[in-house]
């Protein structure tokens, strides 16, 4: 049975062996770092009046209701918000994965969903998951 | 939910009349092959306060400066064209090792700084950096050293026998960038605005939930001024979308919120300014609240007229117009897209419920333009409470041609040239366009092109 990865998973890594490469920081004053993001727990769905009525947006509603029946009702609460503030987070950290990879063994570690900038449950970013980062060394075809 | 104070009049087209203004295409810069990089997505367009200089920036981290050639007197057909100024990487793509954060060095937006002497400055800002660009021409160089050949090489002292005095002589011109200060490490969220005040020693910079001030001049001090995250991240409501200084009072500015409010505030009131000092926010029926009310009341964009007397929101359907002095409902609401509301199902689905519409002011604060889906792009004058749609297309390519105005169906029997909602290229949206400060001339950004329209000049 595979042992889960610690629920720090989706926060900074407790164990310590990893050291950043250390760089020297231009830090302004009045800055104090917190780590954001955090583990989100799905709102329970409650259910709501199917209400077909003359609103355009009910009736909207009422379909998306019907897709996904486990919709939360508030969409504009945390879940929403804590998405856009994790926005273009990718965790890839060497230590995790060669922890992971050695409880594997030589199984395959759980790759990512189809939104690869959510982090969630098991999976564990992998190389390559992330996408290409390379600056444009071309001109911009508006200036052409 | 939205107001009815002044619904579109469609039948009326824009063109025709005196004082009704007749849109011509002018040029268009980009690519022409379907095929976008992602690096070539614009992702902000902004004159500079003369409108002589038109910039943008795109999702690679690169700027581009257009400058309005000089009207030609003899030949008046249209106003002088945009070419290219200047260009530079003003980003890169950075990896913030100690949260495993990738940066993007997409250019969130641009805004320009007053021109005080012979040199252009402006602040470019990513999610996470501002930097302060200098952009220099150099029309002469020295020629006639004593201890340099033409060409860089050092001369033997030995083989000087006579001495000159160095002169400057005319080159082509160059136009340099330069990076002046770098404004780093100030936010943890993801950087949406940045103003610069009227004062112009200082400006803002909004991020999802915190705004800091700055002075132009240090780059090692930051002043938070507003911080809206909840001690337990659990409780978090809303986050900041907007953000903006008074463009005459140095001590106000306002920011937007995901929940449809906008606070105004003054930093005379208290340093930190948690407390707004005024709170914009219309009232919502709450028997027509469902699902998507919250998503689409969030406000993408928030701009002061010219005049200080008002503010215009955008949000996912509407454009509204505000006093300042009236806080509990706007005094314009112009419906965009109102057709989309019967979509929104699907919007959802594919995200684009979560589109950031821009919307812009023309120089005289009558006439306010915002972009739509299918390339589209939507005017309405406050005066006549006419509006039009109009596209940015290659189609109507030719300088001088007057634009068609174009028409949604949104239900029933489909008329002749008109569109129905179905139809719609909802990957071909205008999220960006800019007005100059002072003519009829628009810059509308599609994914990766930009048009300019000018005004007909007869």
């Amino acid at each position: 049975i595979p042992v889960s990865p610690p629920p720090s998973l989706l926060r900074l890594p407790s164990r310590a062996p990893y050291t950043p490469q250390s760089r020297s920081r231009h830090v302004p004053e009045t800055r104090r770092r917190e780590p954001c993001g955090g583990d989100r727990r799905g709102e329970a769905g409650e259910d709501t009046q199917e209400k077909e009525g003359i609103l355009p947006e009910r009736a909207e509603e009422a379909k998306l209701k019907a897709k996904y029946p486990s919709l939360g009702q508030k969409p504009g609460g945390s879940d929403f918000l804590m998405k856009r503030l994790q926005k273009g987070q990718k965790y890839f950290d060497s230590g995790d994965y060669n922890m992971a990879k050695a409880k594997m063994k030589n199984k395959q570690l759980p790759s990512a969903g189809p939104d690869k900038n959510l982090v969630t449950g098991d999976h564990i970013p992998t190389p390559q998951d992330l996408p290409q980062r390379k600056s444009s060394l071309v001109t911009s075809k508006l200036a052409g | 939910m939205y107001s009815k104070l002044h619904e579109n009049n469609l039948n009326f087209p824009f063109t025709g009349g005196g004082n009704d203004i007749q849109w011509c295409f002018s040029q268009v810069k980009g690519a022409v092959d379907d095929d976008v990089a992602e690096a070539d997505i614009i992702s902000t367009v902004e004159f500079n306060h003369s409108g002589e200089l038109l910039a943008t920036g795109d999702k690679g981290g690169r700027v581009v400066i257009f400058q309005q050639e000089q009207e030609n007197k003899i030949q008046s057909h249209s106003r002088g064209e945009y070419n290219v100024y200047s260009t530079f990487q003003s980003h890169e793509p950075e990896f913030d090792y100690l949260k495993s954060l990738e940066i993007e060095e997409k250019i969130n937006k641009i805004r320009w700084l007053p021109q005080k002497n012979a040199a252009q400055f402006l602040l470019s800002t990513n999610d996470k950096t501002i930097k302060l660009w200098k952009i220099s021409e150099r029309d002469k160089r020295p020629e006639g050293y004593n201890l340099k050949e033409e060409d860089g090489r050092y001369r033997d002292p030995t083989t000087v026998t006579t001495l000159r005095v160095p002169v400057f002589r005319p080159m082509d011109l160059m136009v340099e960038a330069s990076p002046r200060r770098i404004f780093a490490n100030a936010h943890t969220y993801h950087i949406n605005s940045i103003s610069i005040n009227s004062d112009y020693e200082t400006y803002l910079s909004a991020d999802d939930l915190r705004i800091n001030l700055w002075h132009l001049e240090i780059t090692d001090r930051s002043f938070n001024i507003v911080d809206i995250k909840p001690a337990n991240m659990e409780e978090l409501t809303e986050v900041i979308t907007a953000a903006e200084f008074h463009p005459n009072s140095c001590n106000t500015f306002v920011y937007s919120s995901s929940k449809g409010t906008i606070r105004l505030c003054d930093m005379r009131a208290s340093a930190l300014c948690d407390r707004h000092s005024k709170l914009f926010e219309e009232p919502e029926d709450p028997s027509n609240r469902s699902f998507f009310s919250e998503i689409i009341s969030s406000i993408s964009d928030v701009k002061f007229s010219h005049s200080g007397r008002y503010m215009m929101t955008r949000d996912y359907l509407s454009v509204k117009i505000w006093d300042l002095n009236m806080e509990n409902r706007p005094v314009e609401t112009y419906q965009v897209h109102e057709y989309l509301r019967s979509k929104l199902c699907s919007l959802y689905e594919n995200d684009c419920i979560f589109d950031k519409f821009e919307c812009c002011w023309n120089g005289s604060d009558s006439v306010v333009m915002t972009g739509s889906y299918n390339n589209f792009f939507r005017m309405f004058d406050r005066n006549t409470k006419r509006d039009i749609t109009l596209e940015a297309s290659r189609e109507n390519n030719k300088p001088r041609t007057v634009l068609k105005p174009r028409k949604v169906c949104a239900s029933g029997k489909r008329k002749k040239d008109e569109i129905s909602v179905d139809s719609l290229d909802f990957n071909k949206k205008i999220l960006h366009t800019a007005w100059h400060p002072k003519e009829n001339i628009i810059a509308v950004a599609t994914t990766n092109n930009l048009y300019i329209f000018q005004d007909k000049v007869n």
